[in-house]
């Protein structure tokens, strides 16, 4: 089966949340309280267990291309929805010790509601804080990328119900390239700071979900150089096994004297 | 509708959604279209994929104004000062499209000496009287015209003098004119003339937008206008929600005609409705003053004695009002079926007379005054959406019954016991005697029908299950009320039942509901041939003498044979959509199009071309469906005495119009001017920098206890306010705030205010803060951003301030009403409230609770007042206002 994937673009985003409403709808996502957070218009915050799409409001002092905006001083106004990553090599599925978390034939990340314990490693291992625990519930949720829905031919609901094609949809290869397009593009139209965020030279080794953003990845919360946890595996046990045997030798080296 | 309406014809968008991604630029105004028809919206962003520019104009930079090339921020209500500004641009720099513009529009033709305009009268036009309080439009006529000689007859004139003689009615298609465009009298001149001091540095003054910014939006729009261009305008309730909205839609449409940007691909003014089928209930209207298909409603004493006064009223010797009497008699038909006849004069008598004002603030006004006994309520939720809604929800309880139809219990049935009203102890509940009937309504999923959206588009769509338990459609209540009234009124043979006895009332049921068949009702609209019920094709088809009948003459050929409803028909053939549903009239996508081809028939040019004439085929064609009568050629002369369609040239796209032009100068149709001018909303915070006249003469500010206004300017309400919806939720909130996928992404009432004004207030971010106006007081969270913008206007610096109207008290989340601090008011030719601009105050801290919120309300009035001008006539000073 073809390699499923998602291109985001902000240049094209609209910031109506028909994307996190679909989502909501066709999985049954619950409610996330009602909050007023006065962070422009986002009030959901942040990805959770009962938010797999988010969509950003950022208020920033930097231009849009060539935008005009009536006053002198830069002034824009971002959206984005933002979604787990499916990440080449996922943290969270590296971390799980039920194998919940599988990858599935479409190489997404899937988490099996009814295998998972709730432990929770997964979501300190998810380099993006995508993967969230219902403490409800008490097993963790996050994005399926509609795999019953990519099961039966149809698209996922969030690229479905996106009236602007800000939320691409297809094969993996094709969106990268049509990434690589987008943003030579944006370039030509005065957007000189597009770019697109698919960390693939980190431990992450590329996404399933990329961005087309402006500005720095950091603005949208996205790590620069996400790791997955587990590269760390081996410093760290190396460093553990010289540690002890640093303290085995202090020991032997005490009672030799 | 009537802004579109006089100045092309018909009272709907020129345009397509799609035909916007074909414009070189487009011009949002009036409208926060990404916000609130993101669907449509993806049309804009791939026209600005394509190149074009997009300039949104408008108070807040919100969503729309995110994605746009240019945002330009605007006081709210200086809207005609802006667009008049880019008229006055165009004329100034030759920017318009001549060829257009002496071909289709009214800009050569010579009008009355005896006119005189707003320069000459500090505001107010010929022909106002001050008594009455209207203008008479006898001066706005064209100067000198050809006349039809008609037969005798006797006609009432205003309702005042019956005079009987001989009518001689003007023949417009044959008036004096100047292609030059260099006669002092004619349209184009006096539109110079007016528009002359519309003047960048006047935009300045009175919009707050920066000179330069203007000039930058005026050359980006003007220059992608021409024969090789196209330009777009989309409006929606941010131009008509004003006391002159009829005429701010006028000065564009003014300004797409001297563009040569109407019925042309990429062009045209795109009316984005408020909300689904919208159009469709201005079509088949739930309005008071229109019959299906913009037929007027009989008025009394002015063309209600019999049809052919009606028709020596309305019916036009030219173009297609021509028909006039083959479309009433065709509805009449479809009404009363066999009792209507000849001789009944097709029962027109049995039609309800207009006799005053019974739009929806009229309705209100008189509950108040205990002149309206019952109220039905259907897809509307007054207590929240209404302007004043406090005034209104006070006047539900002088009600004796109110039947509430909708699919939650919402704030309008249940006002009786749980509106603030009661909190604050101005009603009581066991002092209520309003018996209110609540009805589980089904949702639009859970039966059939059709919505007519935005761009004049029918869509059918299919029941998906059966309503739950008692809910059932409007179509069951409408058609079962109706059986059971006429059932009572069978026997009773009062004169005021006839009507109700002619009905005919016999669609088909089907389910277990019953509910009646509503393919039937879309043939009847459609229209059929008697005695043999066959379909009309088309509304060529229809016939005066009673062979015809059709429920709304411009939906005509929706269902032209058995098993062809075309509002149901979903494959699309190419990207205008012909093949995916009905575009009234006659599935033409954009109107007016023979304006798309020179006046020798073929196209301005290849990019725009749209529709041209086949000179083989000795008929037009091209990628739309012709406006026009398919076989007239370009170079058609009307023959004298010739009638109807007949009687127009073949270069006169506006069929409708008597002289086949777009109006440019409205010489009737309109209750406040024959060209747009400037006023200050009702509540302004500056005088009128134009005029000596500050408000719209014409306007119904309403004003009595509990609807007052304050001062223009007045220091107690400092702040403009104005209102509008987000994409989160719908209108008054009643289908989304009780849902929790959609009432967590706005669960608090907000405003937006800037950050200057936050300063000077000491409000931070997230605060709440009290709102109060002449009528009302409110709370909200306070969203600090720089997307607002403080403006200087004629010399004083004015914050405005934004306030989404969607809480109310019921519901997963609540939150004061917006609407309670608007005024009731209305607008001379469509009776809209001004719910675009009010003056209010704005001051940190919750509001109080109970009637101390009362208190803190009048103390915010009776406090110290300054002396300032009365906008509205006499203001009941010192009087209790409630």
């Amino acid at each position: 089966m073809a390699v499923s994937a998602f291109l985001t673009d902000a240049t094209l985003c609209i910031g109506c949340k028909a994307c996190e409403v679909a989502c909501k709808e066709w999985n049954h996502v619950p409610a996330d309280g009602f909050t007023f957070t006065g962070n422009s218009y986002d009030n959901t915050n942040a990805l959770g267990a009962s938010t797999w799409r988010h969509v950003m409001f950022l208020e920033q002092p930097s231009s849009l291309g060539a935008q005009i905006t009536g006053t002198d001083d830069p002034f824009r106004w971002q959206f984005l929805s933002d979604v787990c990553k499916h990440c080449q090599k996922a943290g969270c599925l590296e971390a799980c010790p039920t194998g919940a978390i599988i990858r599935t034939e479409l190489e997404t990340v899937y988490v099996q509601p009814d295998v998972c314990n709730g432990c929770g490693y997964c979501v300190v291992s998810c380099p993006f804080g995508v993967v969230d625990k219902n403490h409800e519930v008490g097993t963790a949720f996050k994005c399926t990328f509609c795999y019953d829905r990519q099961r039966e031919g149809l698209m996922p609901a969030c690229a479905k119900a996106c009236p602007t094609q800000s939320i691409q949809f297809g094969e993996i290869n094709d969106l990268r390239k049509r990434a690589h397009v987008r943003v030579q593009e944006l370039h030509e139209r005065g957007y000189s700071d597009a770019q697109i965020y698919d960390p693939q030279k980190t431990s992450v080794e590329g996404t399933h979900a990329m961005f087309v953003i402006l500005g720095e990845p950091e603005t949208y919360n996205f790590p620069p150089a996400p790791e997955v946890p587990t590269v760390h595996m081996k410093s760290a046990w190396t460093a553990a096994i010289i540690s002890a045997l640093a303290v085995v030798l202090v020991v032997c080296v005490s009672f030799a004297l | 509708m009537p802004g579109l309406g006089t100045t092309f014809g018909r009272g709907g968008a020129t345009t397509a959604l799609p035909d916007l991604m074909n414009a070189d630029a487009i011009l949002i105004m009036g409208s926060n279209m990404a916000e609130n028809h993101p669907v449509g919206f993806q049309w804009v962003m791939e026209a600005k994929e394509r190149g074009a520019r997009i300039i949104h104009v408008d108070p807040r930079f919100s969503r729309t104004s995110a994605v746009s090339d240019i945002w330009a921020p605007l006081r709210a209500g200086s809207d005609i000062v802006f667009l008049g500004g880019l008229v006055n641009f165009v004329i100034e720099n030759s920017k318009e499209f001549r060829e257009y513009v002496v071909n289709y529009t009214n800009a050569p033709i010579i009008i009355s000496e005896d006119f005189e305009d707003t320069d000459d009268l500090d505001g107010l036009f010929s022909g106002w009287d001050p008594e009455r309080r209207s203008y008479n439009p006898q001066t706005w006529a064209y100067a000198h015209c050809g006349t039809f000689d008609s037969a005798e007859q006797e006609y009432v004139d205003g309702g005042h003098a019956k005079e009987s003689g001989r009518l001689t009615v003007p023949d417009l298609t044959s008036c004096e004119r100047d292609d030059t465009l260099q006669h002092p009298g004619c349209v184009y001149q006096i539109l110079k003339r007016h528009f002359a001091r519309y003047t960048p540095e006047m935009v300045e003054t009175a919009c707050g937008v920066p000179r330069k910014l203007f000039l930058k939006i005026a050359e980006t729009f003007c220059s992608a206008s021409g024969p090789e261009k196209t330009a777009a305008m989309c409006y929606a309730l941010g131009w008509t929600q004003h006391s002159d909205g009829v005429q701010i839609i006028r000065t564009a449409a003014i300004l797409q005609l001297l563009l040569g940007n109407i019925g042309r691909p990429g062009g045209g003014i795109m009316a984005l409705r408020g909300h689904a089928s919208i159009q469709g209930s201005t079509d088949i209207p739930t309005l008071y003053d229109i019959l299906p298909g913009y037929l007027p409603m009989p008025k009394l004493g002015v063309n209600s004695k019999d049809l052919a006064t009606y028709y020596s009223k309305h019916q036009d010797k030219t173009g297609l009002w021509w028909n006039i009497d083959k479309y009433m008699v065709s509805l009449l038909k479809a009404y009363y079926g066999e009792s209507a006849t000849k001789e009944n004069d097709w029962g027109y008598g049995w039609l309800p007379r207009v006799t005053g004002d019974h739009s929806h603030q009229g309705y209100f006004l008189d509950m108040m005054d205990g002149k309206v006994e019952g109220l039905f309520v259907m897809g509307q939720n007054p207590a929240v959406a209404g302007p004043n809604s406090r005034f209104e929800r006070k006047a539900l309880s002088k009600l004796k019954w109110l039947v509430v139809r909708d699919l939650v219990e919402l704030e309008s049935a249940s006002f009786w016991y749980d509106s603030p009203e009661i909190g604050r102890g101005e009603l009581r509940t066991e002092e209520i005697g309003t018996e209110v009937f609540f009805l589980p309504a089904a949702g639009h999923a859970e039966k059939e029908g059709c919505f007519t959206n935005t761009q004049r588009l029918i869509q059918w769509h299919q029941k998906a299950v059966d309503p739950p338990g008692d809910a059932r459609s409007e179509p069951w209540f409408v058609y079962h009320l109706g059986r059971r009234l006429k059932q009572r009124a069978r026997d009773d043979s009062r004169p005021r039942n006839a009507g109700l006895n002619a009905l005919t009332w016999d669609y088909s049921l089907e389910g277990k509901n019953h509910d009646p068949s509503v393919e039937e009702v879309l043939q009847e609209i459609n229209g059929r041939f008697l005695p043999d019920c066959t379909l009309v094709s088309g509304y060529s088809d229809l016939k005066a003498d009673g062979s015809t009948v059709c429920g709304c003459w411009i939906y005509s050929g929706i269902f032209p044979a058995p098993g062809q409803n075309r509002a149901n028909d979903r494959k699309a053939r190419d990207f205008y959509g012909h093949g995916w549903a009905f575009s009234w009239p006659s599935d033409r996508r954009v109107l007016y199009n023979r304006a798309s081809a020179r006046p020798d028939g073929q196209p301005w040019s290849e990019r725009k071309k749209l529709v041209w004439w086949d000179d083989v085929q000795k008929k037009w064609t091209g990628l739309d469906v012709p406006d026009f009568t398919a076989t007239k050629p370009p170079d058609y002369t009307p023959p004298k005495g010739a009638e109807g369609d007949a009687a127009l040239a073949g270069n006169r796209p506006f069929i409708l119009h008597p002289d086949g032009l777009g109006w440019i100068w409205a010489p009737v149709g309109l209750a406040d001017g024959p060209l747009p001018t400037h006023y200050e909303p009702l509540e302004s915070p500056v005088r009128n920098p134009l005029y000596g006249q500050q408000t719209n003469p014409a306007a119904m500010p309403e004003q009595r206890p509990g609807n007052q206004y304050a001062n223009s300017p007045d220091d107690r309400f400092p702040y403009v306010m104005t209102t509008y919806r987000l994409t989160e939720h719908h209108t008054s909130g009643a289908m989304s705030r009780t849902l929790s996928h959609l009432a967590e992404l706005q669960p608090d009432p907000f405003c937006e205010i800037s950050r200057e004004l936050a300063a000077e207030r000491g409000i931070r971010n997230g605060d709440w803060v009290t709102i109060t106006s002449m009528r009302g007081i409110i709370e909200a969270r306070a969203l600090v951003t720089s997307r607002i913008q403080s403006l200087d206007v004629c010399g004083k610096r004015v914050h405005q301030v934004g306030v989404p109207y969607h809480w109310g008290y019921r519901g997963l989340v609540k939150g004061d009403i917006a609407n309670d601090l608007i005024a009731i008011s209305e607008e001379p030719n469509v009776r809209i409230s001004e719910k675009k601009v009010i003056l209010c105050n704005l001051v940190a801290g919750r509001r109080a609770r109970g009637k101390e919120a009362l208190e803190q309300m009048e103390a915010q009035i009776w406090g110290p007042r300054t002396a300032g001008h009365s906008p509205v006539g006499s203001a009941s000073e010192g009087k209790s206002w409630r």
